[in-house]
């Protein structure tokens, strides 16, 4: 007899694909010197591998009763317009194999034009705009795709070291369709003078992926006498493959 | 080529927040409980800028996900998701999940993985809440074998009046095992 007959057995469910590891040097280290916060909030035990089972091959599926009419345009969420530049930011959620996401929730917060972020927590002396609160949520469509109108966030001081400047940059949220690609980042603007002095674009190790994380101009979908375009893909983890049924290795 | 994490910072209350967001199940659902805990950092000092995300099956081990065909109990998100307070405190109301399907047909004991986020954490940290209740699943679980013993503890929810305690150390003493996912 089997005790755990029913209509779906374990053995379909244990052998769900996992998720691939991002190549070394892709995501920063949890102990990063030169950004002071990590100091005393980094593990200092190694991490204990968590094998991919089905609570990390799937994750929560957030659907539409989240998201409010406005909440992908942030220039449009008070009676007035917030000041700045105009920029629509676009892109598409991927996973590893270059597969859209779609349908997924996409959440993004920001500093205003002068760099000012609304929160309590801001002692940074630029003016709050108050027609901008910095919060926007969408949901990726049946292509992966997402777009927000909102201003280009300022550069603003912190005080992680001398004169410290953290570049222009929109907070991005993404999760995926699993656990394991719960991914949250910044999307940064091309050229900023200020690269080279931020410990948190830094602790990047690969160059080449930090260039991932900078939007690209887009004059495509620069729209005449509106907007600025940017471009921003985010892309996520990629699965295994599936494992082969091989029966004739099998001893049955 | 996947884009790398960046820490959320130290406004993620902006937006990440929702007003649902502790409340894996509703309120006044029969069997739920409230699991309550502090963040704290490596001096031992409260993390009131971090968000505890919670993620789980339901009391029958089942997921609301595509790749499960089972899914899930009608109304059950197996999500939550709680800001920290001034305190470092967070919580969340759910019901206690099943046991869940593992590798080679093992069970895995019933379990909540969790992740972190806060200023400081370049990339979130994950951990799981097993449930001393649990104690002849937890000495079979797959995943609690391959933690050293004398740091098992640490992924153990705390009995206590309406449900459990589960703090997280982010360093030092008593330092929380943390996952490599």
């Amino acid at each position: 007899m089997n005790p755990s007959k029913t209509a779906t057995p374990d053995t379909a469910l244990s052998e769900l694909p996992g998720y691939r590891n991002d190549p070394d040097g892709t995501h920063p280290s949890l102990n990063f010197a030169d950004y002071k916060s990590t100091r005393l909030r980094h593990p200092k035990q190694p991490l204990v591998l968590l094998p991919h089972m089905l609570t990390e091959v799937t994750g929560p599926v957030l659907g539409e009763g989240r998201i409010g009419e406005l909440d992908n345009d942030l220039t449009r969420q008070h009676a007035g317009e917030p000041q700045g530049q105009r920029i629509i930011v676009h892109g598409r959620l991927l996973d590893g194999d270059g597969r859209p996401v779609p349908n997924s929730l996409v959440e993004i917060w920001q500093a205003n034009a002068g760099g000012r972020y609304r929160h309590t927590g801001d002692r940074w002396p630029s003016p709050l705009d108050p027609n901008f609160d910095g919060a926007g949520r969408t949901l990726t469509d049946s292509d992966g795709r997402y777009e927000f109108t909102t201003i280009k966030p300022g550069a603003y001081p912190w005080g992680n070291h001398d004169n410290a400047w953290r570049p222009a940059h929109i907070h991005f949220s993404v999760f995926g369709r699993a656990f394991t690609q719960r991914l949250v980042t910044q999307m940064y603007f091309p050229d900023d003078p200020l690269f080279f002095q931020d410990p948190i674009f830094n602790s990047v190790p690969d160059p080449a992926a930090r260039q991932r994380m900078i939007s690209r101009f887009d004059m495509d979908r620069t729209t005449d006498h509106w907007a600025l375009g940017f471009e921003f893909d985010i892309v996520l983890r990629g699965r295994e493959a599936t494992p082969f049924e091989n029966d004739e290795d099998e001893d049955e | 080529m996947s884009t790398p994490s960046q820490t959320v910072g130290p406004f993620l209350s902006i937006v990440l927040p929702w007003e649902d967001g502790p409340f894996v199940v509703p309120d006044g659902t029969p069997g739920a409980v409230w699991i309550r805990g502090v963040v704290t950092d490596g001096a031992g000092e409260p993390i009131p800028d971090g968000l505890v995300e919670t993620w789980q099956a339901d009391p029958q081990g089942r997921f609301d996900h595509p790749d499960d065909p089972r899914g899930a109990a009608p109304g059950f998100r197996g999500f939550g998701r709680c800001p920290t307070d001034p305190e470092g405190n967070y919580a969340i109301l759910t019901q206690l999940p099943g046991a869940i399907p593992g590798q080679n047909g093992v069970r895995q004991a019933p379990h909540i993985n969790v992740s972190v986020l806060a200023r400081g954490l370049l990339h979130r940290v994950v951990t799981r809440i097993y449930f001393p209740d649990n104690a002849e699943a937890n000495a079979a679980d797959p995943v609690l074998a391959t933690v050293p013993e004398e740091r098992r503890g640490t992924l153990l929810a705390e009995p206590v009046d309406g449900g459990y305690r589960f703090d997280v150390r982010l360093q030092g003493e008593g330092e929380t095992v943390f996952f490599d996912v």
